[in-house]
C-alpha cells in the first residue's frame, strides 16, 4: 500500500504541470475575416485547430454520403453546431500518428495527410488510408454569431 | 568469472588490496586467463567493438551535454553553437550523432552473427536474452537522443513514435499524455528525453556487465558450435583475443573515422537542420536508417493497433529465439538449409529497411507486406521447421579438429557484401524525395567538395558581397557573428576588416540607464541581424511564405539521390546535394511556365523547386552586383559564389574537419597495420 502511494508522486509528475493546464485555458476566435472557402489554423494546447468556412459544394459533399459506408461512422450533422454548418472546426492532427494534415488537398475535398497517405473529407472524416478515426472535433460553441470559443 | 583465479600480484601494495577486494584476480580469470575459443573469427570481435562504441557515446555524450541547453527555444541554437564555438564541438558532435549509426551497425552484426552460429542456444539463452533487452535500450536510448537537436525530424519524429502509444486501447490517450506533459510534444518533453537519454546509457552499461558475465558463465559459443573441451580448443584471452579485437576496433574505427570527417550528414536527414515548427509537418518523415525495417512494418499494416503491435513483436520475437529453434545443431555452417534461409532473412531485413525510406503508396505498400510477413516466417514458421526436418552435416569432434581441417576460407568477401549493404541500407533515406517531381539540380564542382576540399577565399568574399546586398533583403543569417568573418578557414579577412564590415550594421541594444532601446553600431562579436523582428512580420511581408534563415540553409535542403547513386556517393564522398540544389534554385526561374504546370497567383515558375512554384520572386540578374576582382558579373557566377559562402556559413569549421581528417587517417593506416603484424606474430603458434 505505502509503495503504491509513495509511486504515485513519481508517476504524477509527468502528467502536464499547472502552468500548461492553465495555458490550456479556452480561447475565443473571431470568424469574421475568414471568407468563403476559406480556412485558419489557430493553436490550442500546442494543437493546431482549423477553422474551415466551408463552401456549399463542400457542404453538400459532405453531407451526400452514405454514413453507413465510412470507416468512423459520422453524420456530417454531428460534426458541426446546427444553424452554423458552413463552418468546420476540427484538430488537424491525423489520428493515425500525429502529423498536422494539409486543407483543400485528397480526393476529397477536404484533408490529406502527408505521412503515410491518409484522406480526410470536407467533414474531417476519414476515407481513405491507414488513419483509423475521423479528425476529432474539439470541444467549442459559438458565443456569437461571428465568434467562437474553443475548449 | 571462470571460478576462482591463482592470479596472486607480487607487489605488496596490490596484495594487500587483492586480501581484501580480490579485484585483480577477478579481472585476470576474466581477460587474461580467461579461455577463449581459438577458432574464433573476426565476427567475435564486434563485442569489442561495441565495448568500445558504448564508451565512446558515453564520453562525448557527457561532454555534448555539458553545453547543450535542453530547451525548446534554445535546444537547436545550442547545438549549432557546440558545432560553431566550442572548441573541437563539430568533432565530438559528429563523433556522437555517427557513433550513434556505427552502434547500431555494430549491433546489427553482433546480432546475425550470433543467429547464423546459434549462440542463443543452450546453454546461452540468458545471455540471448540480455542481449535483446540491450537492444530495446538502445532503441529507445537512440530515439530520444536523435530529438534532442530539436530539429524539424526531431520534433516529428518524436510525435510519430510517441503516437504509437495511442494505439492502446482504452489508456492510449493518457500515456501520450502522460509521455509529453502536455498536450503535445514540446518543451516538457523535450526536458523529460534529455534526462532519460542521459540515463539509460548508464542502464545499457549495467546490461552490459550481466551479458559479459552471463558470458564467461557459459564460455564463448565459436563458428564451429562445439563446445571447448581440452586445453587444445582454447587460447587464453590476453594476448591472443586482446590483439585480435584491438586489431577489430582498428578498422571499424576507420570506418566510423570515414562518417566523422569526410561525410558527417551522410546517415542524418536534411530536415533536421531546420528548427522544429509544430505548425509544418514535413513531407516525408523517416526514422533514423536503424529504425527503417521496423517502421516498414509498423506501415505496411493497415489497422493502426495491430500496426503497433507487429512493430513491437518483430523485437520480441528474437527473446523466444532459443525456443523457437530446437535444433541440436548450433552453427549453421552445419547446417545447408538453414545457412540458405539466413542470407534470405538478410535480404528481407535490408529491403524492409528499403521500404521504410519510401513513401507509402502502391507497389511499395504490397511489397512491405510481403516483407513483412516473410519477417515473421522465418522466425515463426523456417527455424521451427527445419529444426525438425533438417539432416545437418556431421560437426567435428572438437574445436582442434576443426581448425586442423580448415580451408582457408576467408569472410572478407562476405564482410565487403556487408559493408555494401549497410551503405545501401543507410543511404536509402536520401532516396525519399527522389519523386517530388522536379527536375534534379545539375552537379557543380564545388572547391570544397571531396577529401581536401577548400573555401574559395575570392567566392567567399564575393558571395558575401551578394548576401549583403541581395539576399539580405529578406533572408537573415543568424548564427553568423561578424567575428567569423575573420576567423579561419573562412572568407580570410583581418580582424580589423571584419570591425569594420560590422560597424556598418545597425544593432539593437539595451535597455540603457533610462531603460531604453537604442541602437548602436555593430561589434565583431554581434551576429548578423535578421530583416524581419519575428516570423509572423516576415510571412505578412511576403505573401505568406516566410523567408528561410540562409545560415544553415546548404545543409537544410537535400534531394534525392536515388538507387544507386547514395552507394557511390559513400566511396566518392559526393556531400554536395545542399549546395548543388541552392545553386540550381537560383538560376532555375523562367520566364515561360511550361504546358501542364499552373502556376498560382503571387507564385514564380522555378524549374528546381519542388512543386516548382516558389513564392521568392527571381532574386539575381547580370549585372547586379559588381565585382572588383573581374570575375564574370552574370548569374551563374553570383550562384555560385553565394552558394560557396552559403555553404561556409553552414559548417566554417570545414577545412578542418577535412584536414584532421587526412591526419587521423594517416594515423589510423599506420596503427591498424601494425595492430595486424602483431596480431600475426602473436597467432603464429596458435594457428
Amino acid at each position: 500500500m505505502g509503495g503504491v502511494a509513495t509511486l504515485w508522486p513519481f508517476i504524477s509528475q509527468m502528467n502536464p504541470d499547472a502552468s500548461t493546464i492553465a495555458a490550456g485555458a479556452p480561447i475565443e476566435v473571431d470568424l469574421t475575416p475568414v471568407a468563403e472557402g476559406q480556412d485558419i489554423k489557430v493553436f490550442w494546447r500546442g494543437k493546431p485547430i482549423y477553422i474551415s468556412h466551408r463552401t456549399k459544394k463542400q457542404i453538400e459533399e459532405a453531407r451526400a454520403v452514405n454514413v453507413a459506408s465510412l470507416p468512423d461512422p459520422q453524420s456530417d450533422e454531428a460534426r458541426v453546431k446546427a444553424g452554423h454548418e458552413q463552418w468546420l472546426v476540427v484538430i488537424g492532427i491525423c489520428t493515425h500518428l500525429g502529423c498536422i494534415p494539409i486543407a483543400h488537398e485528397g480526393n476529397y475535398d477536404g484533408f490529406f495527410c502527408p505521412c503515410h497517405g491518409s484522406q480526410y473529407d470536407s467533414s474531417g472524416r476519414i476515407r481513405q488510408g491507414p488513419a483509423p478515426a475521423n479528425l476529432p472535433v474539439p470541444p467549442y460553441q459559438f458565443v456569437s454569431d461571428t465568434k467562437i470559443q474553443i475548449g | 568469472m571462470s571460478g576462482p583465479s591463482d592470479y596472486q600480484p607480487s607487489n605488496p601494495a596490490l596484495k594487500w588490496i587483492e586480501r581484501r577486494l580480490p579485484i585483480f584476480g577477478l579481472m585476470h580469470s576474466s581477460f587474461v586467463a580467461y579461455p577463449t575459443p581459438r577458432n574464433l573469427n573476426y565476427w567475435w570481435t564486434f563485442g569489442a567493438i561495441l565495448s568500445f562504441m558504448l564508451g565512446m557515446q558515453i564520453v562525448t555524450g557527457v561532454i555534448l551535454a555539458m553545453h547543450y541547453t535542453p530547451h525548446a527555444d534554445l535546444a537547436f541554437r545550442s547545438v549549432e553553437l557546440i558545432v560553431r564555438d566550442v572548441n573541437y564541438g563539430w568533432l565530438l558532435r559528429n563523433m556522437h550523432a555517427c557513433g550513434a549509426s556505427m552502434f547500431f551497425f555494430a549491433v546489427y552484426v553482433h546480432m546475425l552473427r550470433g543467429l547464423y552460429y546459434g549462440s542463443y542456444k543452450e546453454p546461452r539463452e540468458v545471455l540471448w536474452i540480455l542481449g535483446v533487452i540491450i537492444y530495446l535500450l538502445m532503441m529507445a536510448t537512440g530515439f530520444m537522443g536523435y530529438v534532442l537537436p530539436w530539429g524539424q525530424m526531431s520534433f516529428w519524429g518524436a510525435t510519430v513514435i510517441t503516437n504509437l502509444f495511442s494505439a492502446i486501447p482504452y489508456f492510449g490517450e493518457s500515456i501520450v499524455t502522460l509521455l509529453w506533459g502536455g498536450y503535445s510534444v514540446g518543451n516538457p518533453t523535450l526536458n523529460r528525453f534529455f534526462s532519460l537519454h542521459y540515463l539509460l546509457p548508464f542502464l545499457i552499461a549495467g546490461v552490459v556487465v550481466l551479458h559479459v558475465w552471463a558470458l564467461h558463465v557459459a564460455g564463448q559459443n565459436n563458428p564451429d558450435g562445439v563446445e571447448a573441451k581440452t586445453e587444445k580448443d582454447t587460447v587464453a584471452f590476453t594476448p591472443y583475443a586482446t590483439i585480435k579485437d584491438l586489431f577489430g576496433v582498428s578498422c571499424f574505427v576507420i570506418f566510423y573515422s570515414w562518417f566523422i570527417f569526410y561525410m558527417p550528414n551522410y546517415l542524418g536527414d536534411a530536415d533536421n537542420y531546420i528548427p522544429a515548427n509544430p505548425g509544418v509537418t514535413p513531407p516525408h518523415i523517416v526514422p533514423e536508417w536503424y529504425y527503417l525495417p521496423f517502421y516498414a512494418i509498423l506501415r505496411s499494416i493497415p489497422n493502426k493497433l495491430a500496426g503497433v503491435i507487429a512493430m513491437f513483436s518483430a523485437i520480441i520475437v528474437l527473446a523466444f529465439l532459443p525456443w523457437l529453434d530446437s535444433a541440436k545443431t548450433r552453427s549453421m555452417k552445419y547446417r545447408p538449409l538453414a545457412k540458405q534461409f539466413f542470407w534470405i532473412f538478410v535480404v528481407v531485413c535490408i529491403l524492409l529497411g528499403y521500404l521504410g525510406a519510401q513513401p507509402p503508396e502502391g507497389i511499395y505498400v504490397i511489397a512491405g507486406r510481403v516483407l513483412t510477413v516473410c519477417y515473421f516466417a522465418y522466425f515463426l514458421i523456417v527455424l521451427p521447421l527445419l529444426s525438425r526436418i533438417e539432416t545437418p552435416r556431421p560437426v567435428p569432434n572438437s574445436i582442434a579438429d576443426a581448425v586442423l581441417a580448415k580451408g582457408g576460407k576467408v569472410a572478407v568477401s562476405i564482410a565487403v557484401a556487408l559493408v555494401a549493404a549497410g551503405a545501401l541500407f543507410a543511404g536509402t533515406l536520401g532516396d525519399a524525395r527522389a519523386s517530388e517531381g522536379s527536375d534534379r539540380p545539375p552537379g557543380i564542382k564545388w572547391s570544397f567538395a571531396g577529401p581536401f576540399g577548400k573555401f574559395d577565399r575570392g567566392a567567399l568574399q564575393r558571395g558575401l558581397k551578394v548576401y549583403k546586398e541581395v539576399c539580405a533583403n529578406c533572408h537573415g543569417l543568424s548564427y553568423v557573428a561578424f567575428r567569423n568573418l575573420a576567423e579561419a578557414g573562412g572568407p580570410g579577412y583581418s580582424v580589423a576588416q571584419a570591425s569594420a564590415f560590422a560597424s556598418e550594421y545597425k544593432i539593437k541594444d539595451g535597455p540603457n540607464d533610462q531603460g531604453e532601446m537604442f541602437e548602436r553600431p555593430g561589434r565583431p562579436a554581434d551576429y548578423f541581424p535578421s530583416p524581419f523582428p519575428n516570423e509572423q512580420a516576415a510571412r505578412a511581408a511576403n505573401g505568406g511564405a516566410a523567408p528561410p534563415d540562409l545560415s544553415l540553409i546548404t545543409k537544410a535542403r537535400s534531394y534525392g539521390r536515388g538507387f544507386p547513386w547514395f552507394i557511390f556517393d559513400f566511396f566518392t564522398q559526393y556531400q554536395e546535394q545542399g549546395p548543388d540544389y541552392v545553386a540550381a534554385v537560383l538560376q532555375g526561374f523562367e520566364e515561360k511556365v511550361p504546358e501542364g504546370v499552373t502556376i498560382p497567383e503571387g507564385s514564380y515558375f522555378n524549374k528546381y523547386f519542388p512543386g516548382h512554384a516558389i513564392k521568392m520572386p527571381k532574386p539575381l540578374s547580370d549585372g547586379q552586383v559588381t565585382y572588383d576582382d573581374g570575375s564574370p558579373t552574370t548569374v551563374a557566377q553570383y550562384a555560385k559564389d553565394v552558394t560557396t559562402f552559403l555553404m561556409w556559413t553552414a559548417e566554417p569549421h570545414m577545412e578542418a574537419r577535412k584536414q584532421l581528417g587526412f591526419q587521423v587517417f594517416v594515423f589510423l593506416i599506420i596503427f591498424t597495420g601494425l595492430m595486424y603484424f602483431t596480431k600475426k606474430k602473436v597467432w603464429a603458434d596458435a594457428h
